[in-house]
């Protein structure tokens, strides 16, 4: 007895889907948004400073948002399932320390890595544990945990410090190395990015993050296993964290006790900037990666425009607020596009009974 | 009454003396079903008597305290969901439970997608699954889209495609017809019984009476979480099933009195927003009950939002007792005197984590400030008045609203906007899931207030409560207002072909 057996009504091809691409050309819109802005801002900065856009500029410019890509990429995962991890900036530090001090002893490149992101899985199973087992919000958690890792690192570290001396050459080259302008570590992070993405869109699991973050009552109804889902994203979040820790002790050669301090705030700026809904539900990793990339630009923008630096802090709050506004608007519209389709789809419907 | 007896067949799944409480609130004592293969059960009771936790238990979301969940006659531990859907137990809750974000396609699917080699997902498959399911429900609605901004019907229709999407043994349904009209329920229907002649067990669970007749060969009564009765629903007629519920005989159920109508109160002029409706204009006057029919999807409830001044209007003009109404300003329309009661109770009517005290008392709180402080005290007595007037059966007022049955919920919403006294009332859809003892008296109110000078809307997928309570139908289609019908010659088939665009 399948319910699934052919019945009397005429199955009906999928009905063109006004609603739905107008969603879809939204989000992608959204996307594109951030795009649009980034060119431009490249586009004005290149007029006023024809040096920027140089080999070693673009080579810059890309290197410097690797590092933020990857984290972002993690975090957009934990934002999605309506939760936040603010303790990736203390992650990424003790792991880059990690990497560093193992290598300062004449360790291989790739079990340092490896170590590094071993260290952020560890510190994301903590996180997804006491966020997914305590019932306590996510936010005090990873406050707490924020608080505690770094507090760790900072007895372990002490005073000491790992500068690229320390580390052997070839690490140091391929943090710095690249395909023309591209550099090694640009790559890495666009295949994390295109996997992680991949996963979200392709896999059971990957849906049940959107699913528990829109609804978590309905998800725990649909069956979806909440807590492991939750575990899940941090754990990831931690692996992207410790891997970015990793690539920031190969780019900068220089950690010590405060690397990464306050930088969970940029990760969660990027996240948002980047039309990923901090109520969890919606979103793409794609959208917090060019997020990312928007905010480190700006970084270099403003010296290359002869702006005085003191500025982008400012710059980026504003495009955090406009990010949001933009957003509420947005969802205003599409509510709205949404119900009118509703109505006209019943009509068609009422109609074609009559 | 509790075993399978040697001659019938093995129910599928059944209940055995199961008990279970929340706190002091002793929502099951004892209860005993069988569910038997090929065979519509419906389970009646008062709201609050049980029927939703009884659910819950058989869908693995709630543990019972004591008895058993039998499973083809062996005793079957659910842990969760997972494990009653993985046993080939469907169900449709409630209170619909969509994830918002996600298309339509995803939420019938979640958990359990199909999928292609490396156990990546089939989206193709999924959406002409999807497609199909909505054809054979006869609703046009896009698998693509996602489910926010969905009716409660539409979400309602999602819901029953979701439970008829797997290959379900048991298929259970908590109220899945409360915002639907008579085509969808007929469609419903048709499904249900093709279910069954395939030999699946149904568990049906509605307030409209005549929808149990039409549909179930046995039925269970409940009456404050107490098995009452569990017999055949041959022979017997809705006097008997009212008597089991309610342990009375019951006041008639549609006291309308007798108003002379005076001026107008309300009056709505070629209102338009565009796309969701055109062109519409009617006028109420004081004591005038006027019912607003017409399928789902018709326009109803856009335009008590739109004249409320919830949703924008592109054109035309709405006064109040004379006073013009400002576009997209409920605050202006509340003072003038108008209140909606929405469709929506989850979403729009109620602050579900609040107490029952307090969500009565929020649309007064200007009503219940002395010197610029609440008074909290008048709050409480105002609050108590109407859950009592409304007989909203909870176990203290300070308890928070989302503990409540459904239809007490329902009560809630209706006890908050009575309580400011307005002159012009907008009802949609105001006894969905409420049980037939506080129907009528519902009725027994909107009544009262027509007679004493309010001026009232009634939004309303139930048709007989419509003609029963209006004294003028106005019936919509697509959007456009196809009839206005006085009493005298508003009958079943008058409203239902102009909603249907077949009347001139
Ligand atoms: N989670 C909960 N916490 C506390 N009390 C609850 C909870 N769920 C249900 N109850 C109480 O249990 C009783 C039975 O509720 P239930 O929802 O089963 O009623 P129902 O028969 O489905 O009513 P309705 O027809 O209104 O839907 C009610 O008194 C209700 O307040
Ligand atoms: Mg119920």
């Amino acid at each position: 007895m399948t319910v699934t057996t052919p019945t009397p009504t005429p199955a009906t091809e999928v009905p063109s889907s006004n609603g739905a691409r107008l969603v879809d050309r939204v989000f992608k819109m959204r996307e594109l948004a951030i795009l649009v802005v980034f060119l431009a801002m490249i586009a004005i900065t290149q007029a006023g400073n024809s040096e920027f856009l140089s080999e070693q500029g673009i080579k810059d410019l890309l290197l410097n948002a690797t590092i933020l890509v990857l984290v972002a990429t993690g975090q957009a995962l934990v934002v999605i399932t309506r939760n936040v991890d603010l303790s990736v900036g203390s992650t990424l530090g003790i792991s880059a320390f990690a990497a560093g001090t193992y290598l300062q002893g004449g360790g291989s490149s790739v079990v340092a890595v490896l170590l590094a992101v071993a260290l952020g899985i560890g510190c994301g199973l903590l996180n997804g544990a006491l966020v997914s087992l305590g019932q306590v919000p996510a936010l005090v958690v990873t406050l707490g945990t924020l608080y505690i890792i770094r507090g760790v690192d900072s007895i372990w570290v002490g005073s000491r410090q790992i500068t690229a001396a320390d580390l052997p050459g070839g690490f140091v080259d391929f943090g710095s190395g690249g395909v023309f302008a591209v550099p090694y570590l640009a790559l890495i992070a666009l295949a994390v990015l295109v996997a992680t993405a991949f996963c979200l869109k392709h896999l059971g699991g990957g849906r049940e993050l959107y699913a528990l973050g829109s609804n978590p009552e309905a998800a725990r109804l649909a069956g979806i296993p909440l807590r492991r889902r939750i575990l899940t994203a941090y754990t990831v979040c931690g692996a992207l964290t410790g891997l970015a820790g990793a690539l920031y002790l190969a780019r900068f050669g220089n950690v010590d006790s405060a690397t990464g301090n306050g930088y969970e705030l940029t990760v969660v700026s990027a996240v948002v900037v980047g039309g990923v809904v901090f109520t969890g539900g919606s979103g793409s990793v794609y959208g917090a990666a060019l997020g990312a990339l928007l905010l480190t630009s700006i970084n270099s923008v403003l010296p290359a425009l002869g702006v005085s630096s003191v500025w982008v802090m400012a710059i980026n709050g504003f495009l955090l607020v406009l990010a949001i506004a933009v957003d509420r608007v947005v969802a205003l519209r599409v509510a709205r596009a949404l119900r009118k389709r509703a109505v006209s789809s019943s009509n068609g419907r009422s109609g074609r009974r009559a | 009454m509790t075993h399978a007896t040697d001659s019938g067949p093995t129910p599928v799944l059944a209940l055995d003396g199961v008990s279970k409480s929340f706190g002091a609130v002793r929502a099951l004592r004892g209860v005993s079903l069988e569910l038997l293969p090929g065979e519509v059960h419906a389970l009646a009771g008062e709201n609050g008597a049980g029927k939703s936790t009884l659910i819950k238990i058989l869908a693995g979301v709630h543990r019972p305290d004591a008895g058993r969940v039998l499973l083809d006659g062996a005793a079957a531990a659910f842990h969760g969901p997972a494990d009653a859907r993985d046993a080939g137990i469907a169900v449709i809750y409630q209170e619909p439970t969509l994830f918002p974000d996600l298309s339509i396609a995803e939420n019938i699917f979640m958990g359990r997608q199909p999928r292609r080699a490396l156990g990546l997902l089939d989206h193709r498959a999924m959406l002409t699954a999807t497609a199909a399911l909505m054809a054979r429900l006869g609703v046009a609605l896009d698998p693509e889209r996602p489910a926010r901004g969905l009716s409660i019907a539409d979400q309602q229709i999602v819901e029953i495609a979701k439970a008829l999407s797997f290959d379900a043994r048991v298929l259970i349904m908590d109220e899945p017809t409360a915002a639907l009209t008579g085509s969808e329920v007929a469609r419903l229907f048709a499904v249900v019984r093709t279910l069954r002649e395939q030999g699946a067990a149904v568990l049906f669970i509605s307030h409209r009476l005549e929808e149990i007749f039409a549909i179930a060969q046995r039925v269970t009564t409940l009456r404050d979480g107490a098995w009452i009765a569990s017999e055949p629903v041959d022979g017997m007629t809705e006097d008997d099933l009212v008597r089991r519920m309610v342990g009375r005989d019951l006041d008639e159920l549609y006291p309308k009195q007798d108003v002379v109508p005076g001026e107008v109160a309300l009056s709505v002029r070629r209102l338009t927003r565009e796309g969701v409706f055109t062109d519409v204009s009617f006028e109420v006057r004081r004591g005038e009950i006027v019912g607003l029919a017409g399928l789902v999807g018709a326009g109803r409830t856009e335009v008590a939002r739109a004249v409320f001044g919830v949703d924008r209007w592109d054109g035309g003009e709405v006064d109040l007792d004379g006073r013009r109404l400002v576009n997209g300003a409920p605050s202006v329309a509340m003072a003038a005197g108008l209140a909606l009661v929405p469709e929506d109770r989850r979403a729009q009517g109620l602050v579900m984590g609040m107490s029952i005290e307090r969500n009565i008392a929020l649309t007064g709180l200007r009503t219940t400030v002395r010197a610029g402080l609440m008074d909290r005290a008048a709050e409480r007595r105002r609050s108590v008045d109407w859950a009592v007037r409304l007989r909203v059966k909870h176990a203290r007022i300070a308890d928070a609203v989302s503990t409540l049955s459904g239809g007490n919920q329902q009560k809630v919403v209706l006890a908050k906007w009575l309580a400011t006294g307005p002159k012009v009332l907008i009802v949609d859809e105001p006894t969905r899931g409420i049980d037939v003892g506080t129907k009528a008296e519902v009725h027994r109110l909107l009544g009262e207030l027509a007679a004493d000078g309010v001026a009232i809307v009634m939004i309303s997928s139930d048709l007989p409560e419509i003609l029963g309570m209006a004294d003028r139908v106005l019936v919509m289609h697509e959007g456009r207002i196809a009839a206005e019908i006085p009493r005298a010659e508003a009958t079943e088939e008058a409203v239902m072909a102009a909603a249907t665009g077949r009347a001139a």
